[in-house]
């Protein structure tokens, strides 16, 4: 999760900075001539320090996730141009059902210390990783294989009784079998996750140290980790995939406030950006000219509604909720309030996204107060005639939560207001515990771009990302449809007709969907972002001195 | 006198416990679940997160996480961070940091002030003493974090002479932009206050006997007027050396320095219990110490200020 800071107060001193000194505009525009590159030059990168030790498995957020990333390769990957799904050290994975899964791995792949990469790296990593005693954040990642329940027993059920699950075996030093409880169609996606990366021998004999100093099977590999300061990675030159890096490492530099790292971005001190401030957001594309970048990222911020409370429950109040969506003007929105740094949207998956498909939300996604009007009352109402938006008050939420409101109210006459929780901790506990009066800020970033993500994991009855406990048969079994495909097509095609029983429902308004806005220094040349709002870290290259 | 240090230090301890146990309760009074905030906007598993807490004593009653948090205290371990590391390394980090920072800003506002406030004391009602009285004003009516960002679009984005943001946390000659930052305040204070006992200071009789006993100027300036003047001064200068360690939040935030203002700020924001009792454990004997020697310093200054 991408934490936002928001620093209002910060506008104003920024306003009077500027007017102190003569604020220079950009510069290099039009000429996209490519400077001489030093195939050695190191970049530095806004970064923040990581939460957890530097193990595969424990990186959740940014700070960590993408030091891993970049530490280890794992079977598949997406290409950073496409999103499409790639094989990394996979030579080919095979299934006819789904469900049972065995995969070929690559030779000739060693980690950074010149062990071989193995079916066993793999296998053991997972089963290390899925264990609940080892205390990994993604340990429920993997929940789809077979005897996952042995090494991760529910809450409450007792011990790990064994520390291998049944459904993962290394048949020899090429070969993985895995079998998994249910078929799942997209699992080859998953398996590009982050947490699905071998590891050495190494590792177990000191997993905390080597989170530490990790080594991995990547195309860069560990040099230093100066604790709240910086994380330094140098280019593996034993690297076998087709990501060769074409730069000599990268510096995750740690801000605390985003802005300091603008000013450096700004003063070529730091090379490449992560996110723009949002007191900056205004100028960054005048400053930095055709060094800005404004793209998708694979993101969505909707308002979930409270589907287990009665009065929300009751089927004509479908109608109420597209009322309210089509009460809210996000053109307007996303252009003043939030400075054009998210895109209305059209649909509950993001674009960019394998299975996005336009205009899925259709009218209810469209501005129209009059038909909001109209469909609120012919819904029986809002419960108690009037609504609230639950969000955390630490995230920069306030304004856009408070335009929304205004945007309902101007349109139907009915009571909305912000409901801020003073931090995010706050806000969680009263969704998990299922206790928001009626609706709620929910956000979703992509964990692999495939539509399957967006939809499942969120919608889907008993799913873990479920906050308002919405339940429909109709699009569960789309999904079960869906998982037991055996093309990716077929799966992002009944993933789709899950989606559209979403635009009948609406158990969640979608706002607008993420945006990278970020830039790079005079100092590097062929920066592009993936839709995780990463650099494409390999490709960078840093022009001569 | 030593037994009056001795006394001051042993009512240290006492001090000590009851701040640790407050914070302790703050902290632990803070909103929220720190070990389900590690999953963010995506959903926590439950076996993993009753795990992660045991792992970190989370699941224990308060009592009994304050109880094993100041026994391990006593051998000097001050426990571990969310993160896996041992908070002593993380406050060996942003210590020095710190140190430097504020070490550096005293310096300047102790040399400046005490100068300011002497020249102006003693020019009353002419036009250095209105200068000087303009600008502190002006300084202290400005928020810090103004006054840090106007310095560094004018010396670094405008002029060029350093880079906006401290690139190596240690290095003395970056940390000198957000050093007058920060002193700049205190700095204020300081020549204010030393301006207005000056002037008090001025129409005593000692300073008039020794006028008319034929003193050099300097020596009445330096032994007479200023001892007696700077009592008020030390007081201030005492309890800001402890402001100053204690971090600062706004300007090492906007100057990206890694000491001990944002250390802090990312503990509290973490709900790092063991961090932020580690950090105000250390800054109040801090408090301590330089409030003990302020006011061994009043007796230095005044004779007739004794302890037994």
């Amino acid at each position: 999760m991408r934490g936002a800071t928001s620093a209002k107060w910060v506008a104003g001193a920024a306003i009077i900075a500027l007017g102190a000194t003569a604020c220079g505009g950009g510069d290099g525009k039009g000429s996209d001539a490519k400077a001489a590159v030093d195939a050695n030059g190191v970049y530095s990168y806004q970064s923040s320090e990581p939460q957890h030790p530097l193990q595969p498995a424990n990186a959740m957020e940014v700070g960590g996730g993408r030091i891993v990333k970049n530490l280890f390769r794992g079977l598949t990957d997406y290409d950073p141009a496409t999103g499409k799904l790639r094989n990394q050290m996979a030579e080919k994975i095979e299934t006819t059902d789904s469900q049972h899964y065995k995969i070929t791995i690559k030779s000739g792949w060693t980690f950074h210390d010149g062990t071989p990469v193995t079916a066993a790296s793999f296998v053991d990593s997972w089963n290390w990783s899925a264990n609940t005693k080892n205390n990994q954040v993604n340990s429920n990642w993997f929940s789809d294989i077979a005897g996952y329940t042995d090494v991760h027993p529910e809450k409450g059920k007792g011990d790990p009784t064994t520390d291998k699950m049944s459904g993962l075996k290394a048949i020899d030093d090429k070969t993985i079998q895995i079998d998994l409880t249910a078929p799942v169609s997209y699992f080859p996606y998953k398996l590009g996750y982050t947490a699905f990366s071998p590891l050495p021998k190494a590792f177990f004999t000191d997993p905390k140290k080597f989170g530490e100093a990790p080594v991995g099977n990547g195309p860069y590999q560990f040099v230093s980790w100066e604790h709240n300061k910086a994380v330094t990675l140098k280019a593996y030159a034993g690297y076998k995939g087709e990501d060769k890096p074409k730069n000599g490492g990268i510096v995750f530099k740690n801000y605390t406030q985003a802005e300091a790292a603008y000013k450096e971005l700004t003063s070529d001190t730091l090379d490449v950006l992560d996110q723009v401030d949002p007191t900056d957001l205004p100028k960054y594309k005048a400053d930095l000219g055709n060094r800005a970048v404004d793209q998708p990222q694979g993101g969505i911020t909707s308002i979930a509604f409270a589907m287990y409370d009665a009065a929300w429950k009751a089927p004509e109040k479908a109608k109420v909720r597209q009322g309210l969506s089509m009460a809210i003007d996000r053109d307007t929105i996303t252009k003043t309030v939030l400075q054009g740094s998210r895109q209305p949207a059209d649909g509950w998956v993001a674009p960019g996204v394998a299975g996005y498909k336009q205009g899925t939300c259709g009218e209810a996604c469209t501005f129209n107060p009059a038909k909001a009007k109209e469909l609120i009352a012919a819904g029986g109402g809002v419960p108690n005639n009037k609504v609230t938006i639950l969000y955390n008050a630490d995230g920069g939420h306030k304004e856009w939560v408070d335009a929304v409101c205004n945007s309902i109210r101007q349109a139907t006459g009915i009571e909305c207001s912000g409901d801020p929780k003073p931090d995010f901790k706050t806000a969680r506990d009263l969704i998990d515990g299922h206790k928001v009066p009626s609706m709620m800020r929910s956000a979703w970033q992509q964990d692999y771009p495939l539509n399957a993500n967006f939809l499942r994991d969120i919608y889907g009855t008993g799913a873990s990302a479920n906050d308002s406990l919405y339940s429909s048969p109709e699009f569960d079994k789309f999904s079960k449809d869906a998982d037991k495909a055996t093309n990716v097509e077929q799966t992002t095609a009944l993933y789709q007709q899950a989606e559209a029983v979403l635009a009948k429902d609406m158990p969640s308004i979608p706002l607008w969907y993420y945006k990278t806005n970020a830039g790079w220094s005079n100092n590097v040349q062929s920066v592009k972002y993936d839709s995780f709002g990463d650099p494409v870290f390999t490709q960078v290259e840093v022009k001569k001195k | 006198m030593g037994r009056y240090v001795a006394r001051r230090l042993l009512q240290m301890i006492p001090v000590f416990l009851g701040t640790t146990l407050l914070i302790f309760l703050m902290v632990y009074a803070l909103p929220g679940d720190p070990v389900r905030a590690m999953w963010g906007d995506k959903a926590a598993d439950p076996a993993q997160l009753a795990a992660i807490k045991h792992q970190l004593g989370l699941d224990q009653p308060l009592w009994k996480q304050y109880w094993d948090y100041i026994s391990n205290l006593a051998h000097f371990d001050f426990g571990m961070t969310m993160s896996g590391r041992k908070v002593t390394d993380v406050m060996s980090e942003a210590l020095p940091v710190t140190v430097r920072l504020s070490l550096m800003a005293f310096g300047i506002e102790v040399v400046l002030g005490i100068l300011l406030g002497v020249l102006s004391g003693l020019r009353r009602n002419k036009l250095m003493d209105k200068l000087v009285l303009v600008i502190t004003l002006l300084v202290i009516s400005v928020p810090i974090f103004v006054l840090a960002y106007v310095f560094q679009a004018v010396f670094a984005d405008g002029l060029g002479w350093v880079k906006p943001t401290v690139q190596d946390s240690m290095d003395l000659g970056q940390l000198m932009l957000p050093a007058i930052v920060l002193g700049s305040l205190s700095l204020a204070y300081v020549a204010r206050l030393s301006r207005t006992s000056i002037v008090e200071n001025l129409r005593a009789d000692y300073i008039r006997t020794a006028v008319a006993k034929g003193l050099p100027r300097r020596r009445i300036i330096v032994r007479h007027l200023l001892r007696n003047s700077l009592i008020p001064v030390v007081t201030f200068l005492g309890t800001d050396l402890g402001t100053l360690m204690g971090g600062a939040i706004v300007t090492e935030g906007i100057f990206n320095v890694q000491g001990v203002g944002n250390a802090l700020y990312r503990a509290i924001n973490g709900k790092e219990g063991a961090t932020v009792v580690g950090f105000v454990t250390v800054l109040v004997v801090v408090y301590l110490l330089s409030s003990l020697i302020v006011d061994l310093l009043y007796a230095v200054l005044d004779p007739r200020i004794r302890y037994a």
